[in-house]
């Protein structure tokens, strides 16, 4: 039976209806929410497209089954921030133009906001380990972490 | 004396949507018509009319209309900045509509990196064109002649005197353009004559400069509606069900098995099956608990160890230079004098073989699409790269006049050539037609890697004839090689896709191959190719088709190294040698920015001090291509106990004519760098004599932040005096060869098959440096 939940995504609840309690945040947010992000890159936790906030934490939302997430607090990339007001590494990545295609940012953005919470100053090899485990099939990766660290410095 | 149709609406003039548009998010108003279906339109837009190429809004935005693709590489911003140029607007005054085929001439779509050197130059002589007649237009409105008047701004005014004035707007601003473009050729050889000339270089304002990329905030901000975020009303979502082997097919289906699924419904027409249901989530449930019986099926493969001994052994069906072959015109072999005699006189002969794997586009999104056919028309989004070709293809495969289907492209994941995206469209299509709604169609992933087209799988022979003293008197580079049309790069007919051939269309083969560009003046010398039959009859997860740079790296990881080998044999500097035997100037300007960039010092491969268990070494490669030179260095540092290899510097010399944006060009060239990185470092396409085993990044490994080299170093060369060439791809071709050159004169071991992995390069470092000198017979 269909059962309603609620999920908190940038700062708005949601009531949705749910016949699984097994699928997938990914799924609710594309399709119950209509969101453009986070994106189904692999539904297997190996590549990071799909990648949202939950409780500020970086967490894969493809394998991330959605009633674990009720009345979490959950951000994906347009709720990082916005053209009015962005989030440091939405600018940088701007500036340093850092994207081919664009389908891994939610990846790389997110998981970059995450280290930046926890550590505002990373070097250069902090970076690159946070991100090792992320994928991007254009080779933006040097200009993913020139990004990061000019938002570290921003 | 220019004529408008003053009273006469545009067919893209600005729909009031009026309840029209059906589309959830913001869309360009072209799509207003997606609905109120316009087969006028749809017949094809005209290459002989200004207005097909070009409009002006209401506001004076300056609308172009693209006949081309943006697969992440910046072409609606440089398409924008040419024709900005041209009409004299502020660059942010653009608007490019990119390949909606109601709305866009063919220019072919994405192909061979020309998205600049064909569209863009199309779009900035058109772009002249309309200027110079706004400038007539003005000059009738304002009482003084053409001579008399300049444009700032898209305000056409008197030089001496800028009050007297009239915008662009206010000249047609909402109006069509009446007037005739000649043209020649059509699709991706379409080229246009106009009479305006166009600005010379001393006269740019915008071209050549770094604007910032139209399409990155709404990436950043995750606002752009790709192809996989539409959602049209009343849309299903589908996934489609894949036989576990290749050449299996389905012989029952339990639709019970899904019973509990809500809504779940199974779509089966021959051999083609998929599931359909309201929600995403649910379709992806029912692809996977569907139960189906399958059709033994044995495609007997190779499998990926044995498939370049199947390749030495096979018969060849069609090779280069047989004028009974009907081969695609790219295909070309080259001659100068005769090799076949010189290698009679050689006094020894040098050899070398190399192995190119099959490759997975292994696109980071798995291909989607959405359809929406109705009982006689249909409209399709799509991201594949050819979208005038999926319209025919889409109208032969659901039984309609070509004119009754209208593609419009979207933004989607990078593909890099012919990836899975128009398989995915024709199998929305037949699916959309079949329940008569529209319907979104993704793959996942383990379809993404198993079930796209494949790159080709070759194997480069390689020979160098030297006389007694020594000299090169012969050189022969022959690819053996699967065609590049097993699967046929256009989609334009259903057996080029899987849905088409699931339909029970037969493969539609063609022979199609290359030789490398680079045009070294070797006194007898022979390039070709050779090619063997497809694996496979039928819908086949080793179809193979074009990957991004198709005549480079499975062709050049081969030539390139080659070279080197000889320069090795002549106890030559790799760069020297080659520029020996290059003519051109702009090649030796070329060779010497690299060289300068890098540090080069000059001397032959391998290095003297090869000692320790870090080996350093640096490795050059050349490439040419439809007039984009590129001249790469990779340095490297071989662990020998791990067999791993560090690629900390690369450096291109990059050289296209001239520069339109002195930022994207940059970042194209250093994308690709470590796209490239990826596919010689890690990329192979695993199979057994059933299926292919890639279904995820576990199984297809692909390269991460570690393994990236760390600087690459891009030295532009701009040449504002010659046609702008192309970007997009080139630099991939001489990367292969060049880590592998630099790997030869770290440790004078040479890698021969690709992917460089620890085992091989441990492997190859055991066997030792290689005899490969041998006499002549």
């Amino acid at each position: 039976m269909a059962q309603n939940m609620t999920l908190n995504v940038d700062g708005k609840s949601h009531v949705i209806s749910l016949d699984d309690p097994k699928m997938p945040l990914l799924y609710a947010l594309r399709d119950d929410l209509g969101l453009n992000n986070p994106r189904f890159g692999c539904g297997l936790g190996q590549c990071g497209a799909c990648t949202v906030h939950v409780d500020g934490q970086a967490v894969r939302s493809c394998t991330t089954p959605v009633s674990l997430v009720a009345n979490r607090k959950i951000t994906t990339i347009a709720g990082l921030g916005t053209p009015d007001k962005p989030h440091p590494l939405q600018t940088a990545w701007i500036e340093e133009q850092v994207n081919q295609c664009g389908y891994c940012i939610n990846g790389w953005i997110m998981t970059s906001a995450e280290l930046l919470a926890r550590n505002p100053h990373p070097t250069e090899q902090e970076v690159r380990d946070a991100l090792s485990d992320v994928i991007c099939r254009c080779g933006t990766h040097n200009a993913a972490v020139k990004a990061v660290l000019r938002a570290s410095k921003a | 004396m220019i004529e408008l149709e003053l009273n006469k609406l545009s067919r893209r003039a600005f729909l009031t949507a009026s309840g029209a548009l059906v589309v959830a998010l913001a869309t360009p108003p072209e799509w207003a018509e997606a609905v109120q279906f316009d087969s006028a339109a749809a017949a094809g837009v005209r290459p002989g009319k200004l207005s097909s190429y070009l409009s002006i809004e209401p506001d004076g935005t300056v609308v172009a209309y693209y006949g081309k693709i943006d697969g992440g590489q910046g072409l609606e911003t440089s398409v924008a900045q040419l024709v900005a140029e041209e009409i004299d607007v502020p660059w942010d005054r653009v608007r490019v509509v990119i390949s909606d085929t109601a709305h866009c001439v063919n220019m072919g779509g994405s192909t061979a990196g020309n998205g600049l050197r064909q569209g863009g130059i199309i779009l900035r002589q058109t772009a002249a064109e309309a200027r110079r007649i706004l400038i007539k237009m003005g000059g009738e409105k304002l009482g003084l002649p053409p001579d008399q008047l300049t444009v700032t701004d898209g305000v056409v005014h008197s030089i001496s005197d800028p009050a007297k004035r009239v915008t662009y707007a206010e000249l047609i601003g909402g109006r069509q353009f009446d007037a005739e473009i000649q043209f020649r050729g059509e699709a991706q050889q379409l080229t246009v004559k106009v009479d305006a000339p166009l600005k010379k270089p001393e006269e740019f304002k915008i071209i050549g400069k770094p604007y910032p990329r139209k399409d990155m905030p709404g990436k950043v901000f995750g606002t752009l509606q790709q192809v996989t975020d539409l959602k049209l009303p009343n849309m299903a979502h589908a996934r489609m069900v894949r036989p576990p082997v290749a050449g299996a097919v389905p012989v029952s289906v339990d639709e019970k098995s899904i019973s509990d699924i809500p809504g779940a419904q199974v779509v089966w027409i021959k051999d083609f099956l998929g599931v359909v249901a309201e929600k995403e989530w649910n379709a992806v449930k029912a692809a996977r608990q569907l139960k189906v019986t399958w059709s033994e099926a044995n495609a007997n493969f190779p499998g990926h160890e044995k498939i370049f001994d199947h390749i030495r052994a096979a018969p060849v069906m069609a090779r280069s230079g047989d004028p009974t072959v009907k081969a695609n015109g790219a295909s070309q072999e080259k001659r100068r004098g005769s090799a076949e005699d010189a290698f009679k006189q050689a006094a020894f002969v040098l050899e070398g073989e190399y192995e190119y794997p099959f490759m997975s586009h292994a696109s980071m999104g798995p291909a989607c699409a959405v359809a929406d056919v109705k009982d006689d028309s249909a409209t399709v989004y799509t991201s594949t790269q050819k979208p005038f070709d999926c319209q025919l293809g889409i109208a032969e495969l659901l039984g309609f006049p070509p004119d009754k289907v209208r593609a419009i492209w979207m933004f989607g994941t990078g593909g890099y050539a012919r990836d899975a995206q128009g398989d995915a469209t024709a199998d929305a299509a037949v699916l959309s037609q079949h329940l008569k709604r529209p319907v979104r169609v993704q793959y996942m992933r383990h379809e993404s890697l198993a079930w796209d087209p494949k790159g080709t799988p070759s194997v480069s022979r390689n020979r160098a004839g030297f006389d007694k003293d020594g000299d090169l008197i012969a050189y022969e580079n022959i690819t053996k090689s699967m065609s590049m049309e097993d699967c046929n790069t256009r989609e334009r007919h259903p057996e080029d896709t899987l849905a088409g051939m699931n339909l029970g269309h037969p493969l539609n083969w063609r022979a199609s191959y290359g030789t490398p560009g680079n045009a070294y003046d070797f006194e007898n010398a022979h390039w070709g190719w050779e090619l063997v039959a497809p694996l496979h009859d039928r819908a086949s997860p080793l179809r193979t088709t074009h990957i991004r740079d198709p005549y480079g790296p499975p062709i050049m990881f081969g030539s390139e190294a080659f070279i080197d080998e000889i320069a090795v044999h002549l106890k030559r500097d790799p760069i020297e040698f080659r520029l020996q035997h290059l003519k051109q100037p702009r090649e030796h300007e070329l060779f010497a920015a690299a060289a300068k960039q890098y540090g080069w010092d000059t001397r032959p491969s391998p290095r003297n001090d090869r000692q320790g268990n870090i080996a350093t070494g640096r490795g050059f490669a050349y490439r040419q291509l439809g007039g984009t030179y590129i001249a790469l260095i990779a340095e490297v540092r071989v662990h020998r106990d791990t067999g791993e290899i560090e690629i900390p510097r690369v450096v291109v010399a990059h050289d296209c004519g001239l520069i339109v944006n002195s930022e994207t060009i940059k970042h194209v060239v250093d994308r690709q760098i470590i796209w490239q990185t990826s596919r010689t470092m890690h990329e192979e396409v695993q199979f057994d004599g059933k299926m292919v085993h890639a279904v995820d990044w576990l199984t297809y490994p692909v390269l991460k932040m570690p393994g990236v080299p760390r600087s690459v170093e891009v030295v532009i060369i701009n040449r504002p005096d010659k046609p702008t060439s192309g970007a997009a791809e080139m630099a991939c071709g001489p990367l292969p060869a060049a880590i592998s050159n630099a790997v030869f004169d770290a440790t004078g071991v040479r890698l021969r098959r690709i992917p460089f992995t620890p085992e091989r390069v441990k492997a190859a470092l055991a066997r030792g440096p290689e005899q490969v000198v041998k006499a002549s017979l």
